[in-house]
């Protein structure tokens, strides 16, 4: 049982747990909270779970918990954990099923007060569209070379098949391909279920939404980043659906047999892992990479499919240029990055789960115009309240690995939430509030109502306070998508 | 062949369990054959799946781990496969053999008209197969 008095403070905002807290941790745990925060995550076994991570072999500096976090399965949803190159560890299980979850906003320069009589059509345009909800196939059935190819080069076959513009791949993390993926390494199950869903929003916590630029905090970086107070906006939040599933599916289920063979104790099994030089880590890296790249090629897909959407409603002259993109950034990844680690820069294996890079000023990986502002980061609320697009900081660096938050967070269970949430007056509600919803499943919908999320807000003033993230500006949605 | 959904009730049962972000379940068996099978009959129930009335389909299965634990998840997510990968659910299952390293079964079913949930997969978390007065329980957490 952990308790706030276990931890020292070390800010107003960081809170440690020693590796004195028990005797199996290898490095301390850093929670990013202010004092409610805290006491929210104390609520379930979220922090016991970073405990569990901080007891893996190979780790180096800290395990970093984001003010989000919740409880998850093996590693806590907003971890961060850092693994030494060549030796480390690599965990499918600290990465997630879902490989690649992740989040794009298209800004336009619609004006919201103008475009009001139309936001219905165009939630249904984009309910037509977006393919979404339980096992939904998507517009394109991949053949196995073409499956391939989209694994190797990600948002790149998005842009040669017409669905992509230079710029989207410009202002995609990682310019939307992650380099040394190996198709090889994904089973064909994981391919099975992979080749209908490219362009399909999937269903659980995974939405399309329309949103309304409500404040603006750094005019000269909204500016930059095309974001217009009183405008539309796009957001998508989906990942690499049943291709990555089954990769993280059968990876975990083949490292059981890896930690007997390298001799890796585990305080729970879920954070299997492997040497990221032995050739079961090498494969599953490979094999995430193409998850990946699925991933970018999937939210590319569906960025296509929303400007289409615009188009219909808005007419021609809403072109592409219309609905440009802001940033596309992962929030489950496994990523080699160099960091100051006991102040010497280390090549290092930095796990994010239900946590994104935030890269400050000065990036390479960044597109030329945002460089000097650092690396865009989305975080999207619960459904019906406000998300937020900030920027990565410098200061973050020793204390995050370069991460930050990604979401609200979850305080109630799905099972709570279906008992005492009706979908059918939960839709009602937001229809009154002026969110135009439309949703494949009602029980769906009461699962992800907004009480049974954290205030992103505070998640938000926390980590600015804490300076690993420095606002930009508020979204507000007018219609949401969901499967 | 055992119906997972016959009138008769089948030894043990299952029970949703509350869990932050994804689902869990609870499932209790006198033995491990039939704890395999609630764990089944539990995973069709909380995806929704409604049989449709086509002719039936067989299916058979041979799974190796390395300890009940891990043929447990491996059971489930071999279901789950069928589910994503052909749309195919089973209602009629014989567990042929069941040993800590080695499971094979012969599965009967049909696809599946509806399904109401989606599931990534099964877990290994805070997993733990332990033997109670009436038999063997587990809990099993899920990715949704």
């Amino acid at each position: 049982m952990i308790t706030k008095q276990d931890f020292n403070r070390l800010t107003d905002y960081i809170w440690e747990l020693p590796t004195t807290f028990h005797a199996q941790m290898t490095v301390p745990v850093w929670v990013f909270a202010d004092e409610d925060l805290l006491e929210d995550a104390l609520g379930d076994l979220s922090l016991q779970q970073a405990v569990n991570v901080a007891q893996l072999p190979g780790l180096v500096g800290h395990v970093a918990i984001m003010p989000d976090v919740h409880q998850g399965y093996g590693m806590p949803i907003g971890g961060v954990m850092v693994s030494r190159l060549p030796d480390g560890i690599i965990s499918p299980g600290a990465v997630g099923y879902d490989i690649n979850c992740g989040v794009r906003v298209l800004a336009s320069t619609i004006d919201y007060a103008s475009a009001q009589p139309w936001l219905a059509d165009l939630a249904s345009a984009l309910y037509r569209y977006c393919p979404s909800g339980v096992g939904k196939g998507g517009p394109l059935a991949l053949t196995p070379p073409v499956m391939d190819q989209v694994c190797l080069e990600g948002s790149g076959w998005a842009l040669e098949q017409g669905y992509a513009t230079e710029e989207d791949l410009a202002r995609t993390e990682e310019f939307g391909c992650l380099a040394g993926a190996d198709p090889q390494s994904a089973s064909s199950r994981a391919k099975t279920r992979g080749h209908d869903q490219l362009g399909t929003l999937g269903a659980g916590n995974h939405f399309l939404e329309v949103d309304v630029v409500e404040q603006v905090f750094d005019r000269e970086a909204a500016a930059t980043m095309g974001l217009h107070q009183g405008c539309l906006a796009v957001q998508i939040h989906c990942g690499s659906r049943g291709f990555g599933h089954q990769i993280c599916t059968d990876y975990v289920q083949q490292f059981q047999l890896a930690v007997l063979q390298y001799g890796i104790h585990l305080p729970d099994r879920e954070l299997v892992c492997a040497p990221l030089n032995s050739p079961p880590g090498e494969a599953y890296l490979g094999a995430m990479k193409a998850a990946a790249n699925f991933a970018f090629a999937n939210r590319q897909l569906l960025a296509y499919q929303a400007r289409r959407s615009f188009a219909e409603v808005f007419g021609s002259t809403s072109d592409r240029s219309s609905l440009r993109q802001v940033y596309d950034i992962a929030h489950n990844m496994a990523k080699l990055e160099t960091h100051i680690i006991d102040g010497q820069p280390q090549e290092v294996c930095v796990h994010r789960k239900g946590a994104t890079r935030a890269f400050g000023p000065g990036f390479e990986g960044l597109p030329t115009e945002y460089r000097p502002l650092g690396q865009p980061v989305l975080v999207p609320g619960s459904m019906g309240t406000e998300s937020w697009i900030l920027l990565g900081t410098a200061a973050n660096e020793p204390l995050t690995y370069g991460s930050t938050c990604h979401g609200a967070g979850r305080v109630m269970s799905r099972h709570q939430a279906k008992r005492t949430i009706r979908g059918h007056q939960l839709r009602q509600d937001l229809e009154q509030e002026g969110v135009r919803v439309r949703a494949g499943s009602m029980a769906g919908l009461a699962e992800e109502a907004p009480q049974a999320y954290k205030d992103v807000s505070r998640v938000v003033e926390t980590v600015s306070r804490a300076g690993i993230a420095h606002r930009v500006a508020r979204l507000r949605p007018v219609a949401v998508i969901k499967g | 062949m055992t119906d997972l959904f016959s009138s008769v009730a089948l030894p043990g049962g299952f029970e949703e369990v509350e869990h932050t972000a994804d689902w869990a379940y609870h499932i209790w068996a006198p033995d491990y054959v039939h704890l395999f099978l609630q764990a089944a009959r539990g995973l069709y129930a909380l995806l929704g799946a409604e049989w449709s009335p086509e002719p039936g389909t067989t299916r058979r299965v041979k799974l190796q781990g390395v300890d009940y634990e891990s043929l447990l998840i491996a059971w489930l997510n071999e279901l789950l496969f069928y589910r994503y990968g052909e749309n195919l659910g089973f209602n009629q299952i014989d567990i042929t053999h069941l040993a800590p390293t080695c499971l094979e079964a012969t599965l009967g079913g049909s696809p599946i008209t509806q399904w109401s949930k989606d599931i990534k997969a099964a877990t290994y978390h805070n997993l733990a197969i332990t033997p109670t007065d009436d038999g063997v329980e587990a809990t099993i957490v899920l990715d949704v």
